[in-house]
């Protein structure tokens, strides 16, 4: 991917003016059908619409302090059904993203950890090594012997590889991780 | 017919049968599948929670190395695919143009093994009808959404997979749950048993006997939490959760579905040799 398209995609988000602007959610006249068919709302403090309207009200706080990012599946029901076209999905990657970038600790401990070692696991291997990237995250969040039992099934079946599978040119992979010290220059 | 083929890193590991019965099937139908060279991980949904542009750059390597091969790609896991062909569009979008011609296509192995041309090549080839086997169809999120990006002709109701089962013989019935989530993308395993578990009372109450899906995600959601699910629900579930390619290459007579079957934790064994398919 060349560089313009690259710099069309990561635009700061607060080129709009408006916070959320660039995904348009002042568009959201909260027909409620996101928070209607999300699979998860029961599990959310703020429910999708809420999301979207607590944005557009500009309650950063709120919004970055909520469960709800952290708890969407990722399932795109809400973008898929919204009248007005607005990306709710991408709208909760994106609230996930700020507010890893400003450092905040989320809400969902064990999903950022997850994610952690799912990206570790790729930046070593160029591949998701299964078993050590769930070794490392049952490690990080002091549950290792959750699932075990499960895991153990697994390996049994020949699920789970011992040796992780390796690229030939894996340094490329470390590449498109984000390089702290070449990032100023 | 030859075509580029992305596994995946379920494939690779706790979906090593998808992978088996989707090159045995694809042999037998004259498809020649090459491996992507050197391919990456997708990033899957870790990538695109935390960091937009490495999810990006994770797909797109991909698409440049099959770029190079002149093929179309065909992706048998839905969370791979959602994120090449995010990474395809989003491209496009900032190259001003879709569609543009030489483009290669990245397809799903449902929608490419389920067009007319291969569709027709498997009821020549089916050796043994499936006849008696009651199952649901589930295609989970991403084969189907968002619809911008799978281009599903019907995003609530896909058709892929009933179709297929009517060819080989099984009995698809209807259920409400086809493309609802199994939260195969989320960590906190209290949802996640939450949501597979309704899915699994759904398929219970419809009156079926096995569970078809095309995903790898799903597929591990759906067969490995059974016995903790009915620990919470109090019911018994025994549902096999087979792959639709599995499933194919049993109606081809594959001598290698006893070695698929045998990884699953529900042995799917009992049923088909009770109904005479095994």
């Amino acid at each position: 991917m060349d560089r313009t398209v690259e710099e069309k995609i990561s635009r700061t988000p607060h080129d709009g003016g408006l916070w959320g602007g660039h995904l348009h959610v002042q568009d959201c006249y909260q027909c409620q059908r996101c928070s209607a068919g999300c699979p998860v709302a029961f599990a959310m403090d703020l429910k999708p619409h809420q999301i979207m309207q607590a944005i557009s009200l500009g309650m950063k706080d709120r919004v970055l302090s909520s469960r709800t990012p952290w708890v969407c599946a990722s399932c795109y029901t809400c973008t898929t059904r919204c009248p007005n076209e607005i990306d709710i999905a991408k709208v909760m990657d994106w609230l996930r993203q700020v507010a890893l970038a400003e450092g905040r600790m989320p809400v969902e401990r064990e999903v950022a950890l997850f994610h952690r070692a799912f990206l570790d696991s790729i930046r070593s291997h160029g591949r998701v090594h299964e078993l050590g990237m769930m070794a490392r995250y049952k490690t990080k969040t002091g549950k290792f012997f959750e699932d075990l039992k499960l895991g153990w099934k697994m390996f049994l079946k020949g699920k789970l590889k011992i040796w992780p599978s390796r690229l030939r040119r894996r340094r490329e992979i470390a590449e498109l991780f984000p390089q702290p010290n070449r990032r100023e220059a | 017919m030859e075509v580029s083929y992305y596994p995946g890193c379920s494939l690779h590991g706790t979906a090593r049968e998808y992978d088996e019965s989707t090159r045995e099937v694809s042999e037998a139908l004259g498809v020649k599948l090459h491996e992507l060279e050197d391919w990456n991980c997708c990033g899957a949904s870790s990538a695109h929670s935390t960091d937009e542009t490495l999810a990006l750059r994770l797909a797109a390597r991909n698409l440049v190395i099959a770029q190079r091969t002149g093929l179309d790609v065909v992706v048998p896991c839905a969370a791979c695919f959602s994120r090449l062909k995010a990474a395809q569009k989003v491209e496009e979008e900032a190259r001003g143009g879709t569609g543009a011609k030489g483009t290669l296509r990245v397809l799903s192995l449902l929608e490419f093994l389920a067009a007319p041309a291969l569709r027709e090549k498997i009821a020549s080839r089916k050796k043994r009808s499936l006849e008696g086997l009651t199952v649901v169809c589930y295609y989970g999120c991403l084969w189907v959404r968002p619809p911008k990006w799978t281009e599903a002709k019907q995003p609530e109701n896909p058709v892929a997979l009933e179709r297929l089962m009517k060819l080989l013989g099984a009995r698809p019935i209807p259920w409400s749950y086809q493309t609802d989530c199994c939260g195969g993308s989320l960590v906190l395993t209290d949802i996640v048993r939450r949501l597979t578990g309704r899915l699994l009372d759904g398929a219970l109450e419809a009156g079926a006997e096995a569970v078809v899906v095309a995903c790898p995600l799903c597929q591990a959601n759906l067969d490995t939490r059974q016995e903790e699910i009915a620990r919470e629900t109090g019911r018994a579930y025994g549902l096999p959760i087979l792959y639709f390619t599995e499933l194919i290459g049993l109606s081809f007579g594959s001598p290698q579905a006893h070695r698929w079957f045998r990884r699953h934790f529900v042995d799917p064994r009992g049923l088909l040799s009770a109904k005479g398919l095994l």
